[in-house]
């Protein structure tokens, strides 16, 4: 409790703003955001997974988290949500370490797909090909176009035709994942990427193949 | 804090004036809301929904690490922040005594002498239903 640390200077503004930056980003599947009014978030919470919390959890969300009791009291403190003691039981899922797998998470049910989960997972960073990122960096480092890997190739409502995404940290197995999750629309749980100040969403009806 | 609660900033500032008060940060607020009152008739009743009042509250950590929480009535920002940090000062042991000694005691005395008062004028126009006592 002693450590506590302060939430959004502005909690109206500052939660206002993070809300649409969340919905561009759900909206717009894949697309980077970044958000501009932030807290100051306890290690090891990445800026943009703290302004999120901050925005959407509240005291009807139970959150799980595999943070630590500092962030737990942080954000038992300035968002009053319940903490969970299973990710199944959890209306958000923040992960900044090994992410739980994705069939872990509550996925809804067929009359209520809108309580299904939501997984806050922890990226490294976040890159959007187009912006000559990744491809100037690659010949910078070998390292880092290593793991880049081939990055994502996205599908679905939101994108006219596809769009690209690299995800640097994300779990290996994600993708299989993914999949698993398909059939069983309109169920599934929703992903919100975050990396820094940044984030990307990742909402069920998106299809992920590698390229 | 029954006492900080019922006395105005202008008090409380009044009586911190000497004192050298250490630096703190702001964690939450002052900011100022309502909260949902709720009753239960006879103490056992099912709880209602009373009312909704105006509540301010703060909460500030000192340089010290200490945590002080204050909620208070009415929409004084000043007041709830120095009660919050008064919260988080009398933790501390070094200070406690002395800043009791300064600011609460003196505050409240002041309102058990108000209360005194109020109660001695109303006291004049009391009437002892005998009547009523004796047919018990």
């Amino acid at each position: 409790m002693n450590d506590l640390l302060p939430g959004f200077a502005d909690p109206v503004l500052d939660a206002q703003s993070a809300f649409r930056a969340v919905l561009e980003a759900m909206s717009r599947p894949g697309r980077i955001v970044a958000i501009d009014r932030l807290p100051e978030a306890p290690v090891p919470l990445m800026p943009a997974a703290a302004a999120v919390l901050l925005t959407l959890a509240d005291a009807d969300t139970p959150v799980w988290s595999d943070a630590g009791d500092r962030v737990v009291a942080w954000l038992g403190f300035h968002a009053g949500c319940p903490i969970a003691s299973t990710p199944l039981a959890a209306r958000f899922v923040l992960a900044t370490g090994a992410a739980p797998a994705l069939d872990a998470l509550d996925p809804g049910s067929e009359e209520e797909p809108q309580f299904a989960a939501t997984l806050i997972l922890q990226v490294q960073a976040l890159e959007r090909p187009m912006d000559g990122g990744p491809e100037a960096r690659r010949s910078e480092s070998a390292a880092y176009a290593d793991k880049l890997g081939s990055g994502w190739r996205l599908t679905g409502p939101g994108i006219e035709h596809a769009h690209h995404l690299h995800v640097i940290g994300a779990p290996t197995d994600f993708l299989a994942q993914w999949r698993a999750q398909r059939p069983l629309f309109p169920c599934g749980v929703d992903v919100i990427l975050c990396a820094g100040t940044r984030l990307a969403a990742l909402p069920r009806t998106v299809q992920i193949e590698e390229g | 804090m029954g006492v900080l609660a019922h006395a105005g900033a202008d008090a409380i500032e009044d009586r911190l004036a000497g004192h050298a008060l250490p630096g703190y940060r702001r964690l939450r607020g002052p900011e100022t809301g309502l909260v949902m009152l709720r009753g239960r008739a006879g103490g056992d009743g099912a709880a209602f929904n009373l009312g909704e009042m105006t509540i301010t509250r703060c909460t500030l950590r000192t340089e010290d690490g200490l945590v002080g929480h204050a909620y208070v009535a009415g929409r004084d920002a000043r007041q709830a922040e120095l009660a919050a940090l008064l919260d988080a000062l009398l933790q501390d042991p070094a200070r406690h005594d002395a800043l009791h000694e300064a600011v609460i005691a003196p505050l409240a005395a002041a309102q058990a002498a108000r209360a005194a008062e109020h109660a001695r004028r109303a006291a004049a126009t009391r009437v002892d239903f005998l009547a009523m006592a004796t047919m018990r």
